[in-house]
């Protein structure tokens, strides 16, 4: 019983940062049809961003609330900003042409922003810890980490928000109605442009956050770091169902959970093998995952 | 059909060169040459499968990893022969193939583009995890047999397989199929078959190409086969035009060669390696040769200064 809650508790914890990415790539999806790629590396540089900010803002040195809260704030803005500077460079020109073209302009600014960053921050560096860190003993053999609370809270905080944003405000309608329908929305007088630019903005600051809660857990960051986690949170984005916001979050959780119950229960060796494995029974059970719509194909 | 004579004779100047040039040429230049003909075979499997058959695949460097390790385990533990090798990495990766390719190519676009993507980690992680083909350190210890001379006798028997399979009336299925797959199965033509007729046959040649990896450098490590390495090949089939065969060679050809140039550069390389392709989709979003192929491109050039000099 103290296994199977503790894995859940690691699991909740990972399944929240798959959450936050995943969140940034179905919502590009959703208006634009593209995997992209490059998002990966949006959350990579969050981290480099928030190590740069904690060390300019004394935040390294002396980690107040304040200082904290600017890191966070300032990495999402970072983000944001970085997103927003890839889709009008490198996407927008392409607007018109097939999506494989856009694919693989997506991969290309992935390896451009990898290995500019590997040139110009290093391969390795060491994070400072910025949050408390205790830990909790609730019974034996099962403990609760502040990292974990923290991290849950901060997630829970950021899907509040979002979820008031895409339901509740002008803009968030005028997304829905771009995922729905990019030329009928463009008829409804929905500048279309702008609404795209604000879903990267949108989905790259939850990279943002999900780069600063991991950094200060794993201590390291390496820009190879989006690599491995663009990957999953992206799997769990398809799990989910591509293009639905709740469906992002479910596959996460799911696809945290399932990964940390393997570690814990089998052996944590395969558990990348069951990432994908988890993938490809429910695509073939549901191809359009969890919570996705399925869209007949009219001729 | 291009005949058997075209075949025999290419394979011969092949053969010529690896027995006469080959020995006084610089090895760094042998090397890039055969690791762009070990290229070339995966990518024009890929082609195939994404280029003519429209189906998405991200994961055929999965197939690569397949047949590697398939010729690999048989020359190190049943030693035989490395040609049979790698002809056995062909069979066992379009087997795979059938097995990956049956229940996913019901899947479309991205949804099999993630299939695929997943299949090629599994493969991967399963790799690393069998100690008896060395696990994460790899397979090493094999002969090293690739050389110029094989590896292009592969490639033009390849080409001129894929070319005439193109051409054929499985071929106008494969771009049926493409262009509109419900259109295509209102003809009762039946699109799964023709889909996984197309991956096997992709899969088939990527085997091959992993078999020619295996001996090329006498090791083999389950990272070299990675998603990364699917999404290059991708990249290669679509910046030398999707559709057309000749294209993607001569992107594979030069993406295999760019780094190497761009080697003085060193650090800069990937960098300036990722802005070419950036540049390239959104100054020539159809690719190198869009849809034609490179017969097609030059007599159409040959044309236009004939009538440029007669006008």
């Amino acid at each position: 019983m103290t296994v199977f809650l503790q894995q859940l508790i690691n699991g909740l914890s990972l399944g929240a940062i798959y959450a936050l990415i995943a969140l940034g790539y179905t919502m590009v999806y959703g208006t634009l049809q593209l995997i992209n790629f490059a998002h990966s590396e949006v959350f990579m540089m969050g981290a480099f961003a928030a190590l740069y900010l904690a060390r300019w803002s004394g935040a390294e040195a002396n980690p107040t609330l304040v200082s904290v809260t600017f890191v966070i704030v300032g990495t999402m803005a970072f983000c944001a900003a970085l997103g927003m500077t890839i889709e009008r460079l490198a996407y927008r020109p392409l607007r018109k042409s097939g999506r494989l073209n856009l694919l693989i302009t997506a991969i290309g600014v992935s390896m451009l922003l990898k290995n500019g960053t590997l040139i110009a921050a290093g391969p390795l560096a060491s994070f400072p810890s910025l949050l408390p860190e205790t830990q909790w003993q609730l019974a034996p053999g099962l403990s609760l980490r502040s990292m974990d609370v923290i991290t849950l809270s901060v997630t829970l905080v950021l899907m509040v928000v979002l979820h008031h944003i895409v339901e509740r405000t002008q803009m968030g309608r005028a997304m829905r109605a771009v995922s729905h329908s990019r030329d009928a929305a463009a008829l409804m007088g929905i500048p279309v442009d702008r609404v795209i630019a604000f879903t990267f903005a949108l989905g790259s600051s939850l990279a943002g956050a999900a780069a600063f809660l991991r950094a200060v857990d794993m201590h390291k960051i390496d820009p190879e770091m989006g690599t491995n986690m663009g990957l999953k949170a992206f799997v769990a984005a398809v799990v989910g169902g591509i293009g639905s916001i709740p469906g992002a979050v479910v596959g996460a959780i799911l696809l945290g959970l399932s990964e940390t119950f393997v570690s814990g229960y089998l052996t944590s060796t395969y558990r990348d093998a069951i990432a994908f494995c988890l993938l490809i029974v429910i695509l073939l059970v549901r191809p359009s995952g969890i919570l996705g719509k399925h869209a007949p194909e009219k001729v | 059909m291009l005949g058997w004579a075209a075949m025999v004779l290419s394979i011969g100047i092949v053969w010529v060169i690896q027995v006469f040039a080959v020995p006084w040429m610089d090895p760094y230049l042998t090397d890039i040459l055969t690791r762009v003909g070990m290229n070339l075979l995966a990518v024009m499997g890929l082609a195939l499968v994404l280029g003519f058959t429209g189906q998405f695949s991200l994961g055929h460097a999965g197939f690569m990893a397949v047949g590697a390790y398939t010729a690999g385990a048989l020359v190190y533990f049943e030693h035989v022969h490395p040609l049979v090798g790698i002809l056995a990495g062909g069979l066992a990766a379009s087997l795979v193939g059938v097995a990956v390719g049956l229940p996913s190519l019901r899947l479309t676009g991205d949804y099999l583009a993630v299939v695929t993507l997943g299949f090629n980690g599994i493969i991967i992680v399963l790799i690393q995890n069998a100690d008896w083909l060395g696990g994460a350190k790899g397979l090493i210890g094999l002969p090293t047999f690739t050389n110029f001379g094989w590896t292009f006798s592969f490639v033009i028997v390849g080409a001129l397989a894929i070319r005439n399979v193109i051409a054929s009336a499985q071929g106008r299925v494969f771009e049926a199929v493409r262009d509109n797959e419900i259109a295509t199965r209102s003809l009762g033509i039946d699109t799964t078959r023709a889909k996984v007729t197309a991956f096997v046959f992709g899969a088939f040649w990527a085997g091959i190409a992993g078999g020619l990896v295996a001996f090329h450098r006498g090791s083999i490590f389950p990272t070299q086969f990675q998603y990364d390495r699917s999404i290059e090949l991708v990249t290669m089939v679509v910046l030398g035009g999707t559709g057309s065969l000749s294209g993607p060679l001569i992107a594979s050809s030069v993406l295999t060669a760019l780094p190497e140039i761009l080697r003085p550069i060193a650090q800069y390389r990937m960098v300036i390696y990722a802005l070419l392709l950036i540049g390239m989709m959104i100054l020539r979003p159809t690719g190198l040769l869009g849809a034609r192929e490179l017969t097609e491109v030059v007599a159409a050039a040959v044309k236009r200064r004939r009538a440029a000099r007669a006008g």
